[in-house]
């Protein structure tokens, strides 16, 4: 910029929490905004958690309700784990964005509006009859009016562009303005649009002026209110933003480094999991195959073969895609395979919604397929924590030649928060069933001969010696050689069963917040987490004995897992589905476990939380 | 271990064989097994890949690595475990619904990519396994569990479908010749891509001879057309009958040497090798003579080659993937 940034000069109210939602057309730019957003607040030391909600179409008619794209974060100087329950502010690009969202709007909420935007046509196309900013119905909000597409233009008015483009800069416009009023530095999103657009001078320069004067218009106009949010007590060091999906993929090359084993993705896009293809897509430096198959049950098959072969194998996929996987996963489970399945869960049954977060798949991981088939089951609680599991699932299937599910969902996929980078040294080491062919000379090779685990060997085509059959079709114990005797088949399935029991061995028990024995315990899994801990922490603050425990390994559960749920009076389910956890802990425990349930493809609110823990104690 | 020389012998598992007395698979089976210690593969790196059906029972057989899967899917599986391991010769062993029905997807994609499979589909015409129901390669009309009545959908040319796919290696034969059958397994052995064989096989229980009309002995000369390369499509008795081109009907049709003034110069010249399929089309979907031996191979790249190239390339390019340095990513700040 070659005219000097001038200063602030008010001086800005101290808030601990704030939650901004930025709403616009899908092709507004909203989720750019929030992301630059976030990365400055995590630079600036804020703890944060964000949520992104984009149309289902990929472009829905401009301005229409259907195409509205938010991104929700919330930041703050406590410990923040979601993204909010309602804005304290509300950026509205046009009309469909703020009638998409007055609904959740407590009175008192600043709405900033592009004036501009709310012309006869646009508010036709969001179904408005007449002009909210001017019929009265936003009394008692706090409406901001910025004619952001006028003075967008403006700034770039000297611009050898044409107005499109120069519209296109319009979110930068009311981002500067979000960073004057809660007094952020620019230079993180600068240094962003200078490294996205440097091959386009032009367009760096006009982002980078639309951004300075939204941010100069902050300044100017007296009406803007301008706040300061304090960094959190966080954890010194090194931090990056990082989404569910990336995290997985982070997991996936973690683990196929950690064991040695080749990494192999068959995939087939479907939303919202094609992220994870896409992404590890990129990352071929890694030796990594990403196969984008004809269709899910080639994606599985593909990485079932592999597998075969001695890769580590894993498949990505949601709703209808896990559906189309099932039986090739009952092949990967008779045959005793290591295999990684992402099923990032949305909202069903059929298409359903496709956006939409949902925990719905829970009893299909664990019992959806035809005959006994268990399989290991993991679910990441945070996105950041998906790095994690996903790493556990890898190693799991690995050492115990299994199958594993690893449930993520939506919101847990596309949410983001921020990270303390780890190092790969500190990851657990992954001993695969790999079969060294030296250490097998002398003895007759039977491919299910089994460890103390009940875990097969894993001899692999181009292993001399040790040529074998893999089949669906039942085998004798040891040989694996085809069989129905009746007495062999109960003892498979016994055999396989225990094998998925033993996982318990090697997992985490399951930790508890709060305290360890008291009136309410409320277990949750998969995304949830944040909500039901902002809400449980709450209620201990108000000295209710709430304590909050969330399942990370679903099938099997921890060993401790009674023992917690049995300490407590009462025991919530809370999730996003009609109660599946809740008829898994009914029904292994005989515990009169309560549920809290919400099926509208969002995730919870704190507020609903506490308020189903304070009808509860 | 796989040291010495291979016979025929060791190829043969200890399992025993289950097929109906009589069916054509046996023939199959010892032909593969024949073939085995002559395409030049150690034993430890030849698989055997099938789906579900009678002839899917194949990899228990056959003394080397092998995978009985599901219904369809072996294609998808051989997929991958080829890119995961090119260096193994994989053989995926099918049937007509295994293949061409519920599997029909996997089949033309894996011929589309051009990956190295070596697809073996035992065309018996019926669905054996679940006990005789007409398969897409069913004659029109069949009468058969499902259809008392006589079957109406039109039938699939396995071959046909094939180019469709852009298959790089076609080939046809026949259960009653193990010489030709050891023949044509060499060649897709041979191919540098996906290498696709039907084999008119016969279901002794369900569909008793339908193949006969091409595969009997009495038949060879007048309804078998064996192909070879760079020679003119010659057959029956003292190779007095030919294939003609016929350009006003836009087909091919068969001509007799010395009737209405036909000589040998008018008959088709076999060319594997040429890239336009439309020939090897119109030669595959003959009905009568049928068309035996390699109808079509041409060489393009293998795409396991073509994956582990780009990723030898982008390792060129960027240097080996380090772990921490992704950990890291592009966008960090420090607290301190
Ligand atoms: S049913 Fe037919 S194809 Fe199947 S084994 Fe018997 S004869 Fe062979």
């Amino acid at each position: 910029m070659n005219q000097a940034a001038p200063t602030i000069d008010k001086q800005g109210q101290e808030v601990d929490k704030v939650v901004i939602r930025f709403a616009g057309d899908s092709g507004d730019g909203m989720q750019v905004t929030g992301s630059q957003f976030t990365t400055t607040s995590g630079i600036a030391g804020n703890s944060l958690a964000t949520f992104p909600d984009y149309p289902a179409e990929i472009r829905a008619p401009q301005g229409t309700i259907p195409g509205v794209s938010g991104f929700q974060i919330q930041f703050g100087e406590t410990n923040v784990y979601t993204a909010g329950d309602d804005p304290d502010v509300l950026v509205a690009m046009n009309p469909a964005a703020l009638k998409a969202n007055i609904a959740t709007l407590r009175k008192g909420t600043t709405i900033v509006v592009n004036q501009d935007a709310f012309s006869d046509n646009w508010l036709e196309k969001a179904g408005y009859k007449t002009n909210p900013l001017t019929d009265g119905s936003l009394n008692g909000f706090r409406v901001i009016e910025v004619q952001v597409t006028k003075l967008t233009r403006l700034a770039l008015e000297d611009l050898d562009l044409d107005s499109r483009s120069k519209d296109r800069c319009r979110n930068f416009f009311s981002l500067g303005l979000m960073y004057y009023m809660y007094s952020r530095n620019l230079d993180s999103t600068k240094k962003w649009v200078q490294d996205k657009f440097g091959k386009k001078p032009l367009v760096v320069e006009a982002n980078l002026k639309a951004l300075q004067a939204g941010y100069n218009y902050g300044i100017t106009v007296e009406a803007i209110p301008t706040f300061v949010v304090k960094s959190a007590p966080i954890e010194p060091g090194t931090y990056r933003n990082i989404t569910g999906n990336q995290a997985v993929v982070l997991g996936f090359i973690a683990a196929s480094e950690k064991s040695g084993r080749p990494l192999f993705l068959g995939s087939y896009p479907i939303t919202p999991a094609t992220d994870i293809l896409h992404e590890l897509s990129k990352y071929k430096e890694f030796g990594v195959i990403t196969f984008q198959a004809e269709d899910e049950i080639a994606a599985i098959c593909s990485s079932i073969g592999a597998a075969f072969g001695g890769d580590l194998a894993i498949t990505t996929t949601s709703g209808p895609g896990i559906d189309l996987k099932t039986e090739a996963i009952g092949l990967a489970i008779k045959t005793e395979l290591p295999l990684v399945i992402v099923n990032v869960q949305r909202a069903g049954p059929s298409t359903g919604m496709p956006t939409k977060t949902e925990q719905a798949d829970l009893l299909q991981a664990v019992y959806g397929r035809h005959g006994e088939s268990p399989l290991c089951v993991l679910s990441p609680s945070t996105p950041s924590d998906c790095y994690q599991i996903t790493y556990e699932a890898c190693r799991i299937a690995l050492e115990y030649m299994t199958p594993v599910i690893l449930l993520t969902d939506a919101y847990l996929a596309n949410g983001s928060e921020p990270w303390l980078v780890p190092v790969s040294e500190d990851l657990k080491p992954i001993q695969t069933k790999l079969l060294n062919p030296a250490e097998h000379q002398d003895k007759p090779f039977l491919p299910y001969e089994r460890d103390k685990k009940l875990s097969r060997q894993w001899a692999i085509p181009g292993m001399a010696g040790f040529e074998h059959r893999l089949s669906g079709l039942e085998g004798q114990e040891n040989t694996g050689n085809i069989s129905s005797d009746p007495m062999n088949h109960e003892k498979m399935t016994a055999i396989r069963t225990q094998k998925i029991k033993n996982i318990q061995n090697i997992i985490p028990k399951l930790e508890v917040e709060g305290p360890s024995s008291g009136d309410l315990l409320i277990l949750g899994w998969g995304g949830t987490y944040g909500t039901i801990r902002s809400a449980a922490e709450e209620a201990r603050k108000q000295g209710k004995s709430v304590a909050h425990a969330h399942l990370k390994y679903l099938n099997p559960f921890p060993s401790n897992i009674e023992e917690v749920l049995r300490s407590y009076k009462k025991v919530l389910v809370a999730e996003i589905n009609a109660g599946q956890l809740a008829t898994l802990i009914r029904n292994e425990f005989l515990i009169d476990a309560q549920k809290l349930n919400k099926v509208q493809g969002q995730p919870f609110k704190v507020r609903e939380i506490k308020e189903a823990i304070d009808s509860l104690c | 271990m796989s040291q010495g020389t291979l016979t025929k012998k060791d190829f043969v598992s200890n399992q025993e064989v289950r097929w109906c007395p009589g069916c054509g698979d046996y023939s199959v089976l010892s032909s593969v097994q024949s073939v085995m210690p002559e395409i030049g593969v150690p034993k430890e790196k030849i698989v055997f890949i099938s789906g579900i059906g009678c002839s899917s029972r194949f990899p228990h057989y056959m003394n080397t690595y092998g995978f009985h899967t599901i219904h369809g899917r072996a294609p998808a599986v051989a997929t991958g475990l080829k890119l995961a391991n090119p260096d193994l010769s994989v053989w995926v062993i099918t049937g007509d619904g295994d293949g061409l029905s519920i599997g029909g997807n996997h089949f033309i994609h894996a011929i589309r990519r051009n990956i190295g499979l070596k697809i073996l589909l035992f065309n018996n015409k019926i669905y054996g396994l679940t006990k005789g129901q007409y398969s897409p390669t069913s004659n029109v009309g069949t009468k058969a569990k499902s259809t008392p009545y006589g079957s109406l959908d039109r039938t699939f040319n396995a071959v046909s479908v094939a180019i469709g796919a852009g298959a790089t290696f076609i080939a046809r034969t026949i259960d009653t010749d193990p010489k030709h059958m050891q023949e044509t397994f060499k060649r897709a052995s041979e191919h540098n891509g996906t290498a696709f064989v039907e084999i008119l096989q016969n279901c002794v229980i369900f569909n008793d001879k339908i193949h006969a009309p091409v595969t009997a002995p009495a038949n060879r000369d007048d309804n078998q057309l064996r192909l070879i390369h760079g020679k003119p499509m010659l057959f029956g008795k003292d190779n007095k009958k030919g294939i003609r081109l016929n350009a006003q009907t836009y087909s091919v049709e068969v001509v007799e040497i010395g009737v209405d003034g036909i000589t040998e110069q008018d008959i088709l010249v076999h060319d594997e090798n040429v890239p336009n399929p439309s020939l090897h089309f119109l030669i595959g979907d003959l009905n009568l003579p049928a068309a035996l031996g390699v109808i079509r191979s041409v060489e393009i790249p293998k795409y396991e080659d073509e994956v582990h190239d780009q990723i030898k390339h982008i390792q060129e390019l960027k240097g080996k993937g380090n772990l921490n340095k992704l950990l890291k990513g592009n966008e960090t700040w420090t607290i301190e």
